[in-house]
């Protein structure tokens, strides 16, 4: 079952971060399609927070159009996850670690190496169109 | 407007210029608020602002001295026994019988109550791991906590008040405490008054605040409303109060710049876009600090103003 986290020292509202991370795990495959999301309760007891935050976290991934609540059974997953297979997941991810390592080691601090990929992106976009 | 007996569609809470004088000294004045049922509020002010004044007449315990309050749709001066049978109330050192065991504690609710939850009662305690048989005195503070909570959720009352309920116990008691309350909450509708001095513990709790300073409500509403309702500014020096959009609620200068904490309605806020100013989202904590660091004085004089300004900008407002 899936389990949210709460960063107290953030600054984003609780009802947001519950958001955020639902579409992250869409992002990633740890959520799927028909996966249930833990009960309104279950997370208020679980992370000591507000039920009403759940409930208006999960109402606005409902107007998402990313999970729908099923009267009686309780709020499943309803997007398709936009994630690429797992272990193509698995390889890219092996192979940004490397390439991060190799960054670090070159002296590169983490704001350069987030600029960096900011520019390639860049243009990459420009060489296609 | 909503006064029927039941309470179905009636405020949880509504207070009309409510104040209390103790003697020479007003513990609470001019408190006007309208709770919704099924909020979770929490009060925050320092020490004297007037916190417990306004927790014990909401419950009956004190008499006001002018205005009203009511409880989903009850007024105070109503029969005890119905504004008891609306509100349970957990106070900052969970006074409970020190002699008497767990089991005796809960035959006193359950004559007390006429719709005491025995059966909550104990289960609870099962889950807790806390012998019937034991006596209060030789529980832990957490466990009394626990205790003093148990019975006021078997009361069965749409109304839950905690008085620094936490204050005493430990982060893991304290955390333990609170879980249980917000799994109360759900799905029955219970509105919960939270008085606390632990803000960075709010956040996560409360979806409606009331921050009181020197006996009177500086700021309450929805917590999302009030966050959408402040920015965070950083503008140049030297840049006056009168020059920024809204009241100025807490400022810091620096060489250079000044950063501001503004309140204003929303129009005011779409209209920021200064060269050279930069206009932020405000956090819980940020926002609750800010108005606790006010002075009084301050406070009074602004409202006071806005007050006397009313009307006429509001209109103004809303045409441009």
């Amino acid at each position: 079952m899936f389990r949210f986290r709460l960063d107290g020292s953030s600054g984003v509202p609780p009802y947001l971060q519950l958001v955020h991370q639902v579409r992250q795990s869409l992002l990633l495959g740890y959520l799927r399609e028909g996966d249930r999301l833990p009960t309104v309760k279950d997370v208020a007891s679980d992370l000591v927070i507000n039920p009403n935050t759940v409930v208006k976290a999960y109402r606005q991934l409902e107007h998402e159009g990313l999970a729908g609540g099923r009267p009686g059974q309780g709020t499943f997953i309803t997007a398709s996850s936009f994630a690429v297979e797992p272990e193509s997941n698995q390889a890219l991810r092996a192979s940004l670690e490397e390439w991060l390592r190799t960054a670090e080691e070159a002296g590169m601090s983490e704001e350069a190496v987030t600029a960096l990929i900011a520019v390639a992106r860049h243009d990459m976009r420009k060489e296609k169109v | 407007m909503a006064h029927d007996d039941a309470g179905g569609s009636a405020p949880a809470l509504r207070a009309d210029r409510l104040g209390r004088r103790y003697g020479q000294v007003w513990g609470l004045r001019d408190c006007t608020l309208e709770v919704p049922a099924g909020a979770i509020v929490g009060l925050v002010g320092p020490n004297g602002a007037g916190k417990t004044t306004l927790l014990e007449m909401i419950i009956g315990l004190l008499e006001p001295t002018e205005g009203q309050v009511s409880v989903f749709g009850a007024a105070a001066h109503a029969h005890m026994a119905a504004r008891l049978a609306r509100v349970s109330y957990v106070a900052q050192d969970h006074p409970l019988y020190r002699d008497f065991s767990v089991a005796d504690m809960f035959r006193l609710g359950r004559a007390m109550n006429p719709s005491w939850d025995h059966g909550m009662a104990q289960a609870r305690m099962d889950t807790l791991g806390i012998p019937p048989k034991r006596k209060v005195k030789t529980l832990s503070g957490g466990q009394q906590a626990q205790v003093s909570l148990t019975m006021a959720l078997a009361k069965r009352t749409p109304l839950l008040v905690l008085d620094e309920p936490v204050s005493s116990l430990d982060p893991v008691a304290r955390l333990e405490f609170m879980r249980d309350v917000m799994a109360s909450a759900v799905g029955t509708g219970l509105t919960v008054i939270i008085a606390s001095h632990v803000v960075s513990e709010l956040e996560r709790l409360c979806d409606w605040l009331i921050v009181l300073t020197g006996g009177h409500v500086r700021l309450a509403g929805p917590v999302d409303d009030l966050l959408a309702a402040h920015r965070l500014l950083t503008v140049p020096r030297p840049t006056s109060d009168a020059e920024l959009p809204g009241l100025t609620i807490h400022r810091t200068d620096s060489d250079r710049h000044s950063t501001v904490l503004v309140r204003a309605d929303a129009a005011r806020l779409q209209a920021l876009g200064r060269p050279g100013w930069q206009a932020d989202p405000v956090g819980f904590e940020q926002l609750v600090m800010a108005y606790l660091q006010r002075s009084p004085q301050t406070a009074a004089a602004d409202d006071t103003a806005a007050a006397a300004a009313q009307p006429r900008p509001l209109a103004k407002e809303v045409t441009r």
